[in-house]
């Protein structure tokens, strides 16, 4: 039996979806307040300094990115490797990848120091660098992205959707593996410095996007009042609790490699146990509640049924993420360089000591300006386009579901 | 009959003479300037490089004032933020308790990663081995902070209205040590740290050209031997030091 789905606009008429659109707006204001503020008075209004040179906003920034590729996961899927079931939630797939991104490069652009040079960025390359090759590889996402969505909604298209969908999954694997090669290739930094962080970003992806697309899927359909079967739903939880289990592998075995090279013990003992605000959100935000309890949460054979656990363990993914690239990118910077082997080292400019870093206002509102920009185009475009199934409802994700819906319930419940 | 054909030979040789005096006044600076820049300039074939002798450095800091002085660069009262192209670093062997105090800049590597991380080609190392970051290109996006070892740059955290004509600085974009890249293409052969380290420090520094053997440079480091911070990097850079 061949499913037809059908997919409809969101009404966005509603006091909530005004709200939500204030909401958003706003949220990009304080962006563009904090863009307006750092190109005025410059950096020094920030917490970053010539020690940590990245801040929150990269955490943000890298997260969005990340999750970007992570998003169109569904969509892979559904295209890449047959799945039927996930074929309905590939347009949303898609457009979240692009919005994220969107979202994760505004962040980026925003915080050069110099934001009006972007037209520099686009004209010079220095092909050796990573940093060029993700400007092609992102926008080069966006562009092939957005051609997968066209053959999606485009009834006389659909046929070349496979082979665009494979385009995209090969071409995201290896836009996070240049993410994860952004830190991976900085030889001199003892917590980089390791080609594993590009798998790791990897998978990191795969969580993290799956996490925002799980919420984003859990609300729409929710305010919109379109029925989402348990069904799918287990799946999508089964397998994101299968991503964040492969996060923790590449963490492990990140730690456990560099605890067995001596000169790398000093960086390890600094992330897993006196770096204060670093090792805290290492234990507590990144391990603690940003992956075991989530995955403790996922595959309960009870509380995993409830759509507020999922969604729950979602949004502690998410914090758990962000705890994660914040320990990656500031904690890999506050870590004193090893100019001299076997030395203490002590100067005017941090040599020998933890750099400071305290992330300032303006580095929330950029960041939030990036989250709200990537959401704002989401709500905009699911009203005018059809991104949305009408329904996911069990019978319409699975057609040998609907009979035996009452004991489907009971078998699936405990993945 | 004959006035009316006649063209007006005066009008067209004055528009003729000025048409050509404006484009010699145009084009000419540009030709004597790179006349000039070719005379004085670096030399051809060198690699300029400094060579610091640890044992006698001393806790003066004539150095970092001199640098500071001549490039224009100025503390904010915001040590986090305030750009140092050159500093000393005190160091204590962890297991002898010897110290030692040194003056630590851009290392002018062979292979700079912070040239090979710019992704616009801002960093970019001169025929004579001096890293310089192109003030017009730089984004200010601060990968090549993250890829140096040496903490050898800063990046310009706040609007600045007193830079020197010859050591341009801008908000929003990364510097270092040049070299006093300004002096060399003047043709001198010293740099304003090399000078102070003379004039009121301990002598412990040697500015020249490490291509050429019979350099006061090439000749220390022949008879004493000089060692790179961080030589496990294979970075080779044009900064050695006697002592560590």
């Amino acid at each position: 039996m061949k499913l037809k789905t059908h997919f409809r606009e969101v009404e966005g008429t509603s006091k909530g979806y005004y709200g939500l659109l204030a909401l958003l707006v706003f949220g990009i204001g304080l962006g563009l307040l904090a863009a307006a503020l750092k190109s005025t008075y410059g950096h020094h209004i920030t917490g970053m300094n010539n020690h940590v040179v990245w801040g929150l906003p990269h955490v943000f920034a890298i997260f969005l990115i990340v999750a970007a590729s992570g998003a169109l996961n569904v969509a892979s899927i559904a295209s890449v490797f047959g799945r039927k079931a996930y074929k309905p939630l590939a347009p949303l797939s898609g457009l979240l990848a692009i919005t994220l991104l969107a979202g994760g490069l505004a962040i980026l652009v925003l915080d050069l120091g110099r934001p009006d040079r972007l037209i520099v960025a686009m004209t010079y390359y220095n092909f050796k660098s990573i940093f060029a090759w993700n400007i092609f590889l992102y926008t080069g996402f966006m562009a092939i992205v957005a051609v997968y969505l066209w053959f999606m909604l485009e009834r006389r298209m659909n046929a070349y959707t496979t082979p665009v969908g494979f385009v995209a999954f090969i071409w995201r694997l290896i836009l996070t593996t240049g993410t994860g090669s952004i830190f991976g290739f900085l030889v001199a930094r003892e917590a980089y410095d390791a080609a594993i962080l590009a798998p790791l970003f990897i998978a990191l992806s795969f969580s993290l996007g799956l996490a925002v697309f799980l919420l984003v899927v859990m609300a729409s359909f929710a305010w919109t009042d379109r029925p989402l079967g348990d069904l799918i739903l287990k799946r999508l939880k089964n397998l994101l609790g299968v991503f964040v289990a492969a996060v923790l592998y590449f963490v492990t075995v990140y730690h456990l490699t560099n605890l067995y090279a001596t000169r790398l013990h000093g960086v390890e003992a600094f992330i897993l146990l006196n770096g204060g605000i670093y090792t805290f959100l290492f234990w507590v935000g990144q391990i603690a509640l940003g992956s075991l309890l989530p995955l403790a949460l996922l595959f309960h054979p009870v509380w995993s049924r409830s759509r507020a656990v999922i969604g729950a363990a979602c949004g502690l993914i998410i914090l758990g993420g962000m705890a994660q690239l914040y320990v990656i990118i500031i904690g890999g910077q506050a870590y004193p360089l090893d100019l001299f082997p076997g030395h203490e080292a002590s100067s005017s400019f941090f040599d020998g000591v933890v750099a400071p870093y305290t992330p300032a206002a303006v580095e929330w509102m950029l960041g939030i300006g990036g989250v709200a920009l990537a959401l704002f185009m989401v709500a905009v475009a699911v009203k005018f386009l059809r991104f949305l199934p009408e329904s996911l409802a069990d019978d319409k994700v699975d057609p040998h579901h609907a009979p035996q819906q009452a004991t489907g319930e009971a078998t699936t419940a405990s993945a | 009959m004959s006035n009316e054909c006649k063209p007006d030979l005066s009008r067209r040789r004055f528009i003729t003479g000025a048409v050509g005096a404006v484009a010699s006044l145009t084009v000419a600076p540009g030709i004597f300037l790179m006349q000039t820049t070719a005379q004085a300039g670096t030399k051809p074939g060198a690699r300029w490089g400094l060579l610091i002798n640890t044992n006698v450095c001393g806790d003066c800091n004539a150095c970092v004032t001199a640098c500071h002085k001549e490039n224009g660069v100025s503390s904010m009262n915001r040590p986090t933020t305030d750009a140092q192209w050159i500093r000393k670093v005190e160091i204590t062997d962890k297991s002898t308790g010897h110290t030692r105090s040194l003056p630590v800049m851009c290392q002018h590597c062979e292979h700079p990663p912070c040239v090979d991380v710019c992704p616009t080609g801002a960093s970019f190392r001169r025929e004579d081995g001096i890293v310089l970051v192109n003030k017009h290109t730089c984004i200010g996006c601060r990968y090549c902070m993250m890829a140096c070892p040496y903490k050898a740059r800063s990046f310009i955290h706040e609007p600045l209205t007193d830079q020197l004509p010859h050591a341009p600085r801008g908000k929003g974009t990364v510097e270092s040590c040049t070299l006093c890249v300004h002096r060399i293409d003047q043709g001198q052969r010293t740099t304003a740290c090399v000078e102070a380290c003379h004039s009121e420090g301990n002598g412990a520094m040697v500015f020249g050209d490490l291509n050429d053997p019979n350099s006061e440079i090439s000749r220390q480091l022949a008879e004493y031997g000089g060692t790179a911070i961080r030589a496990d990097l294979g970075l080779n850079p044009g900064v050695r030091y006697q002592g560590l």
